[in-house]
């Protein structure tokens, strides 16, 4: 079996990658799915830690982050959808209505 | 003491409030419904009012006869403040009495008078409307007198005090629309006053020194304490008889304060006769004589008081001579008899003092009336010549004609019967000659002095030798020798309502002396029950061989002497040396005969010693600078100018600015304003954080939660 460090590794790269996307690329279908990245990488350490603690709270946890996940891709997907009929753009740099 | 006690000690005491009731009742009908009364029917009810107050004052004298200790009358409370109660109480006693007495009977004749003379005055002087006023004003004067004299403490007494002198200075400016430049009798009207403000000044001083150490005004409870003060504080008592006798030499006309009453001559002759001769000048003796028995206690202010006196009646007696106003003379005559009075007061002798208030209200009355009486004689004179075609033309100057200049007149005895004999009798009444008032009077105050104060008595010795002289020469200007004016030879008698008061006063002028004859002393008996002195019956035990029954011959004998050698010399120089005189071109004769003996020294009495000018240079004009220099320096330029427009309203200005600009607009507002522009300020800086950019939100969350977990972590470590 393998030790929980790997995951645990595993999980924060997919993070750190899931947050560069969020912060550097400007299409927000891409945005978007770096924020599901950075998701699943925190399922993935719950089920990490579930595992080796023995623990079943790490992985219902995880369903529902996945159902929160689902609910806001849906949202989310709504939204882009819904600016990019008016902006005839997703780039999140464009949609900046509500600089002070 | 209550009402219902003075009624039980019977006689008509409780009348007494009527005597100050009818003059008030008289005044209040003349002005309130006399507008509609004819001259007749004012008259009447003018003479009735003090009439009645004569009846009563007679009943009051002879409900005194059976209680001679006399009583008090409570009629209202009047003061009540904290321990001073002082309730309007009259004072019925043999001295007020005497005085209740003199003012109605000598005023009643006075109204009667008046009513003939004013009727000729009020035309003679072109405005009939004012027989009214002038009745309701004597009146008053009346209710006034009668206040001051029937008071039983020293406030209320100065209530009449002050209102005589109103009423005197009304009278005295009664035509004040006449005059020198047309407001000669208000001035004279407004000097009578402010005199007597500074007189007043020392009474009130007096009466609260009397409440400060007596804890009253009554005259009774001051009886009672003024030994046990005096011997406590004998200044205080010294104190208070001396500013009281500033008090008598403003109203009594006494130096330094005599300049108001001639002066007073400007009112009508009446009230001359009545205000400024008879009894309200009088009222400063009878303080005097109230206050006794303060006065004995202090052996210093009764000296002062006499000499005061005494110098007075010299000083007086010798103007008198160099006059040439017939009323003038009687006015400084007056003065030189107050002095005799208040000499006598002063050394102690109230009853000679009072005596001759009495006997002098008579005859001075008399004189003035009669005075009056030749003014008007002259005046329809001088009327019937100036219409009458003929003797017109023998009008020396037309316009300037004084009646009362004695220089125009002379020979009035045939043209004036009446008047001259009452005069005359006037006349040796008040030069004391033998067996007339003013013998017994005068002569029982110089028989006084003689022991009491022998310089007062030479004073008032070489007094009466003037006063006799001045008699005399006034006698002959006026009544003997050829008219010195045409008016005069054509003067009138007057009508019998102004002569028949002045028989009344010439029968009291008579006879008025045999109220204190020697041996019987009815007077003095009358007093003692008022004014208790044991040392004047000790002195009269210690009598010498030539004092028979209270009279000293000597004395007599020598005023009598002087009196007839100075109606000699009057004689001599008024009928004799005028006589030579006539001899002279008229333009070098002298107009009195006497200043071509006396040269300059005539001119000196004819000025009155300069007093007024120099009061007019010692006080009158430094204090007019003074007030000018307040008026117009201190109160104007500086109050005004400099410290209200500059320091008032320039500091008022500044603090104005100051709050206005450094404070409010700079700091306030600075506040206000600061506060809004640093909000805007900070939210400008602010709005940049709000840039839109999701991605710059992303990092800042993604930044804050590397810090909270770095923290975190840092801290479980």
């Amino acid at each position: 079996m393998l030790p929980v460090y790997y995951y645990v590794a595993l999980s924060a790269i997919l993070f750190i990658i899931g947050t560069l996307g969020v912060l550097i690329r400007r299409n927000a279908i891409v945005v978007f799915m770096s924020v599901e990245l950075m998701l699943n990488a925190a399922n993935l350490v719950f089920v990490a830690f579930a595992r080796y603690y023995q623990a079943m709270e790490g992985q219902i946890f995880v369903f529902f982050v996945m159902t929160v996940a689902a609910a806001e891709v849906a949202v989310g997907l709504a939204l882009i959808v819904a600016i990019f009929r008016t902006k005839q753009s997703i780039n999140v740099d464009q949609i900046n209505t509500l600089k002070g | 003491m209550f009402l219902s006690e003075v009624a039980s000690v019977g006689g008509y005491f409780y009348l007494v409030p009527l005597v100050v009731f009818f003059p008030v009742a008289g005044l209040l009908i003349n002005l309130i419904f006399g507008g509609k009364f004819s001259e007749k029917l004012i008259g009447w009810v003018a003479c009735v009012a003090p009439g009645l107050s004569f009846v009563l004052a007679v009943l009051l004298g002879i409900s005194l006869v059976g209680h001679p200790e006399g009583v008090t009358v409570p009629f209202v409370d009047w003061i009540k403040l904290g321990e001073l109660e002082l309730p309007w109480a009259f004072r019925v006693d043999t001295l007020s009495v005497t005085m209740m007495l003199v003012v109605s009977g000598v005023g009643t004749l006075i109204h009667i008078y008046a009513v003939g003379y004013m009727h000729e005055d009020v035309r003679h002087n072109g405005d009939p409307s004012r027989y009214r006023r002038f009745f309701v004003f004597f009146n008053l004067f009346i209710a006034m007198m009668m206040i001051l004299v029937s008071a039983d403490n020293y406030l209320m007494l100065f209530v009449g005090w002050e209102g005589v002198g109103l009423c005197s200075y009304l009278l005295i400016g009664f035509w004040y629309d006449k005059g020198k430049d047309g407001i000669g009798n208000a001035v004279a009207g407004k000097k009578a006053f402010i005199t007597n403000r500074i007189g007043d000044f020392g009474f009130l001083i007096a009466a609260f020194l009397m409440f400060w150490y007596f804890k009253s005004f009554n005259f009774d409870v001051i009886v009672a304490k003024a030994p046990e003060v005096a011997a406590a504080a004998p200044g205080v008592i010294l104190a208070m008889t001396l500013f009281m006798l500033l008090g008598v030499t403003g109203k009594s006309a006494q130096l330094p304060l005599f300049v108001w009453l001639p002066d007073a001559m400007a009112g009508p002759t009446p009230v001359s006769a009545l205000i400024h001769a008879a009894t309200m000048v009088t009222a400063g003796v009878y303080l005097v004589a109230r206050s006794y028995s303060l006065y004995v206690l202090v052996p210093q202010a009764q000296n002062w008081v006499a000499i005061v006196g005494g110098v007075t009646a010299l000083f007086a007696a010798t103007i008198a001579v160099g006059q040439f106003d017939i009323k003038k003379v009687l006015a400084y005559s007056t003065i030189s008899q107050l002095g005799f009075m208040v000499a006598a007061v002063g050394m102690g002798a109230f009853v000679a003092g009072m005596f001759h208030l009495v006997t002098h209200a008579f005859f001075k009355a008399l004189l003035f009336l009669s005075a009056g009486s030749v003014i008007q004689g002259l005046e329809r004179g001088h009327h019937a010549v100036e219409h009458d075609p003929l003797l017109r033309k023998r009008l020396k100057s037309e316009h300037h004609f004084d009646p009362q200049d004695m220089r125009n007149m002379g020979g009035l005895r045939n043209r004036m019967k009446t008047t001259f004999w009452v005069y005359l009798i006037g006349a040796l009444a008040l030069a004391g000659i033998f067996p007339l008032a003013g013998f017994w009077s005068k002569d029982e105050i110089l028989a006084e002095a003689l022991h009491l104060n022998p310089l007062v008595y030479w004073l008032l010795t070489i007094a009466a030798f003037f006063t006799a002289f001045y008699m005399g020469r006034q006698i002959i200007m006026v009544f003997f020798g050829e008219p010195k004016s045409e008016p005069s030879a054509q003067a009138q008698e007057s009508p019998a309502v102004m002569t028949t008061p002045l028989v009344v006063l010439a029968g009291l002028s008579l006879v008025g002396g045999f109220m204190n004859l020697p041996f019987i002393h009815t007077f003095t008996h009358w007093l003692e029950h008022t004014i208790h002195l044991e040392e004047v019956e000790a002195a009269a035990e210690a009598t010498p061989s030539y004092v028979v029954g209270g009279l000293n011959l000597i004395v007599a004998g020598i005023s009598l002497g002087l009196a007839l050698i100075a109606i000699a010399i009057a004689y001599y120089f008024y009928t004799r040396r005028a006589a030579d005189l006539q001899k002279v071109p008229a333009n070098k004769r002298p107009d009195d005969p006497l200043r071509g003996v006396l040269g300059p020294a005539f001119s000196v009495l004819e000025h009155k010693y300069w007093v007024d000018e120099i009061y007019w240079a010692v006080i009158v004009n430094p204090y007019v600078a003074i007030s000018r220099f307040l008026a117009e320096k201190v109160d104007w330029a500086f109050w005004h100018d400099f410290f209200h427009e500059k320091i008032i309203v320039g500091g008022y200005n500044g603090l104005v600015w100051l709050l206005s600009k450094p404070i409010d607009t700079s700091f306030i507002d600075g506040i206000a304003n600061g506060l809004g522009q640093g909000v805007q300020e900070l939210a400008a800086a602010m709005r940049k954080i709000q840039s839109g950019f999701v991605r710059n939100y992303a990092l800042s969350v993604f930044i804050g939660v590397v810090v909270i977990i770095g923290y975190l972590v840092l801290q479980l470590r």
